[in-house]
């Protein structure tokens, strides 16, 4: 059995107080109760503070560029389906700068988790907006505040039918240790937008905000995560009241079942048949 | 005649069906024994405007696309306008009754009283066939295939009616073209552009995986990739964008599948975060670049050598890399093959760079030897376990690169500067000894530089240099130069970087003038050879138009 202790003890350059510790926490917490070794993960993420996380724990792990994530990890999957390849990066870093792929990616459908640290803010670059900050936010690049209407995730990805669409919360370890379990053992992608607050720069969604706002699916109200009209309305209630827990789920095939020759293992253990390749050539005279 | 070859141009609309007949009819010279050089020059639309495809033939091997035209097969009036004063003597046009020809020596084809509309890109094929002494049977199979249908199909049946009238009201004309004998007893041959011969020469590498996004005139690359993808175990994806399309390629290339992108000037710009972030992580990368004519949108079908300097440069930070120019469709082969060696052997990124006139250019080649040909093996060496260093620094610079997932050591790739296991730092001292490690490779790099290749004479009055597809152009211009009795050498780089100068400077310094030749306005391999060697040619042939060089240009320009 895999033990928490197997993913390691790391200092991080994280403010004290933030919310990706407690994703941390969660994300171990079910790698470990899913028997999922640090060689056998691989964590992908772009660039930010949520994007540091791979190196916090022990675990394969591609740092790459801000915004990039999803692409990484797209090529990393499918060169190697035994890999359990999951992204952690922030709200700038999925839904701005790399926004095409996040969209991209709801629509391939590759076997990947994607955890998105959702703190509504930038905070490795000391407080901008973010496409979630909510409008009338001040910051010192919005002095006048935000007016641009703040992206929804979760209703977006729902809207694309994507096969598992959570939220959670940060300051719910155990309830998100379990979305994240979910999220792993689901065949697609499985997108956890988590709720985070940035102690640091966002002084409008705090812990406290959240706290007063979030309830459990299934605990004070019933949801089939199955009804997909259920869950467009569950998507947008972002306000008095937000809901976490898994919202909509199905069973589409993933992009990576539509290759074959993934079913044979890692690209990396198979062999080039030249005797095929000399009639490739053929084919051409 | 040029050259004891004949060259003959297809001239229409696109929609026409142009380049279909003319891929059958260069098909159908290929396999009645004749080499082929095929250029085409097509306009950014679908629809309209005015395209050609030109086939130049021989019983010899050809090296270059020549000017004058011996056979002009004109789908329309435009074709006629542009093209009837590029005719040699005793040249024939081949046009529809209803087009005026001028003064030009035509064969007013009746069109449409010999097949439907639908078909008249096929009379125009079995006419053109019967002048140039073709087997009726070899060219209708050869359309049969291009078809893709099988016998019996209406469409296939339509066709070979329209072919075999053509081809019988072409035996009643007279016409006097006098096409040079094939080859007696050919050897079986492929016909292939530089695209596809890219992407086979990847294949024949060990290539695993492939991401790109359409843009002229690199998409035939992905294209024939993606046609043998289930054959030789490739995975393939059409990326949102060229960020993506790198961006995946680098995830797939560290986990171990070798991988290849293919784009243009504007695709490369975008790519080029991803290029620097190879370089940072030393993840093997292979980029296709086949260049055309900039700045941004450009002329986005024709060709130009504009981006060498953007390929070296491409990137922020410095970190090596190396840059292939292959001169011909086989080495297009040889420089597929060679990329995914060389990428993941310095865990470096590789370019191979063409341009719109390599890259659609069919030739007729023998088969590849594939004999001796080894996939690339990603992986391996290092310490075992938690002693494991990704990035362990070596004399060479090269530092043992596991596969995550694929035994107990964590793999890890960041874009931040690392430590040895690859973790982000800070530690300014420990940053020079990474960059210095990454940079070393590059001395790695050079030691395998294939060497510039010279003809002529060692102390030539006059040296033509070329690098990438310049290459033909300038040793036919050279050939016949020297036919004159003119003292002429060429030289050609298929590889431009590193550049290793002990491999050439001397013999360019004996050389009484050197002469770099290639398709761009600026020079700048010959600023580079002037930067890497120290050698300032004394004339640079630059040409900057769209279109290909050609030796008539060469030699206009050398004697201006």
């Amino acid at each position: 059995m895999v033990d928490i202790k197997d993913y390691g003890d790391f200092e991080t350059a994280w403010c004290p107080g933030c919310g990706n510790f407690s994703i941390r926490k969660a994300l171990i917490q079910a790698l470990a109760e899913s028997d999922l070794a640090p060689h056998q993960i691989l964590l992908v993420s772009g660039i930010g503070q949520a994007a540091k996380t791979p190196h916090y724990l022990r675990c394969n792990c591609f740092n790459g560029l801000h915004g990039r994530s999803l692409p990484a990890a797209t090529g990393a999957r499918l060169a190697n389906p035994a890999l359990k390849v999951i992204t952690n990066s922030g709200d700038g870093c999925n839904y701005g700068e790399g926004g095409n792929h996040f969209l991209a990616a709801l629509r391939r459908n590759v076997n990947l988790t994607m955890l998105a640290h959702d703190n509504q803010i930038y905070g490795l670059t000391k407080g901008q907006a973010s496409p979630t900050s909510m409008e009338g936010m001040h910051t010192k690049a919005q002095p006048t505040g935000v007016h641009s209407y703040p992206f929804n995730p979760v209703a977006v990805a729902v809207s694309m039918h994507v096969g598992f669409v959570a939220r959670g919360f940060a300051g719910e370890v155990e309830h998100l240790t379990g979305l994240i379990k979910q999220a792993l053992a689901h065949p697609g992608l499985s997108l956890v937008d988590i709720l985070q607050p940035c102690v640091s720069f966002n002084k409008l969604n705090t812990f406290q905000w959240y706290k007063e706002r979030v309830y459990k699916l299934g605990e004070e109200t019933k949801h089939d995560p199955a009804d997909w009209d259920a869950a467009i309305r569950l998507s947008y209630e972002f306000g008095d009241r937000i809901p976490i827990g898994v919202i909509y789920t199905n069973d589409r095939p993933a992009f990576d079942s539509f290759f074959p020759v993934l079913q044979k293992g890692p690209l990396a253990t198979q062999e080039v048949d030249y005797g095929v390749m000399e009639k490739v050539l053929e084919s051409y005279c | 005649m040029s050259q004891g070859s004949m060259n003959l141009m297809i001239g229409g609309e696109a929609g026409q069906g142009l380049v279909t007949i003319g891929q059958v009819l260069a098909k159908a010279l290929v396999k009645s024994g004749y080499h082929i050089l095929v250029t085409q020059d097509y306009m950014s639309r679908v629809r309209g405007g005015h395209n050609t495809f030109t086939i130049r033939f021989s019983p010899q091997d050809l090296d270059s696309p020549c000017e004058g035209l011996d056979l002009l097969v004109a789908l329309n009036q435009e074709t006629l306008d542009r093209h009837a004063k590029e005719l040699n003597s005793g040249a024939v046009v081949l046009a529809d009754t209803g087009l005026s020809c001028g003064q030009a020596p035509c064969l007013n084809v009746p069109y449409h009283d010999l097949a439907d509309k639908r078909y008249l890109n096929t009379v125009a094929l079995g006419v053109a066939s019967h002048l140039l002494g073709l087997d009726l049977e070899l060219v209708a199979e050869t359309l049969e295939t291009a078809i893709g249908k099988k016998k019996g199909d209406k469409v296939v049946t339509e066709n070979r009616q329209a072919l075999e009238k053509a081809v019988q009201w072409a035996a009643g004309q007279d016409h006097g073209l006098k096409p040079p004998a094939p080859e007696k007893e050919p050897d079986q041959r492929m016909m292939l552009g530089g695209n596809q011969a890219i992407a086979l020469g990847a294949l024949a590498g060990g290539l695993k995986f492939l991401a790109f996004y359409p843009m002229t005139p690199s998409t035939a690359i992905a294209l024939t990739v993606i046609s043998h993808a289930e054959q030789m175990g490739v995975v393939y994806e059409q990326a949102e964008d060229e960020i993506a399309a790198v961006n995946m390629a680098l995830g797939a290339s560290y986990a171990g599948a070798p991988a290849l992108v293919c784009t243009s000037g504007g695709g490369y710009a975008l790519m080029t975060e991803g290029v620097s972030l190879a370089g940072m992580t030393e993840t093997p990368l292979v980029i296709a670049l086949a260049m055309r004519p900039g700045p941004a949108t450009g002329l986005p079908t024709r060709t130009e050598q504009g981006d060498l300097l953007f390929a070296l440069y491409g990137g922020h930070g410095e970190f090596p890399r190396a840059i292939l120019t292959p001169g011909s469709v086989k080495q297009c082969f040889a420089a597929g093959y060679r990329a995914l060696h060389l990428a993941e052997k310095f865990q470096t990124p590789v370019f191979i760079l063409t341009d719109q006139f390599l890259a659609d250019s069919l030739r007729a080649l023998t088969p590849f030897d594939l004999s001796g040909l080894t996939p690339v093996r990603p992986g391996g060496g290092g310490a075992s376990g938690d002693d494991y260093l990704r990035y362990a620094i070596t004399d060479d610079g090269i530092s043992p690169r596991r596969l995550p997932g694929m035994g107990p050591e964590l793999v890890i790739a960041d874009s931040d500067e690392h430590d040895e296991q690859g973790h982000i730092t800070e530690d300014l001292e420990l940053r020079v000894r990474m960059n210095d490690k990454r940079l070393a490779k590059q001395k790695g790099l050079r030691a395998e530089v294939e060497a510039p290749v010279f003809t002529g004479p060692e102390d030539a009055d006059t040296l033509l240099v070329s690098w990438g597809s310049s290459q033909g152009p300038v040793a036919e211009a050279a050939r016949r130069l020297g036919e004159d009795g003119q003292s002429v050498g060429t030289c050609h780089f298929s590889q431009v970087w590193p550049l290793a100068p002990e491999q050439f400077s001397e013999r360019l310094k004996k050389a009484g003038q050197v002469v770099v030749i290639e398709g761009n306005a600026t020079g700048q391999f010959a600023g580079l050879l002037k930067k890497e060697a120290g050698i300032a040619a004394q004339r640079f042939i630059g040409r900057y138009d769209g279109l290909n060089l050609t030796p008539e240009y060469i030699l206009r320009q050398l004697a201006s």
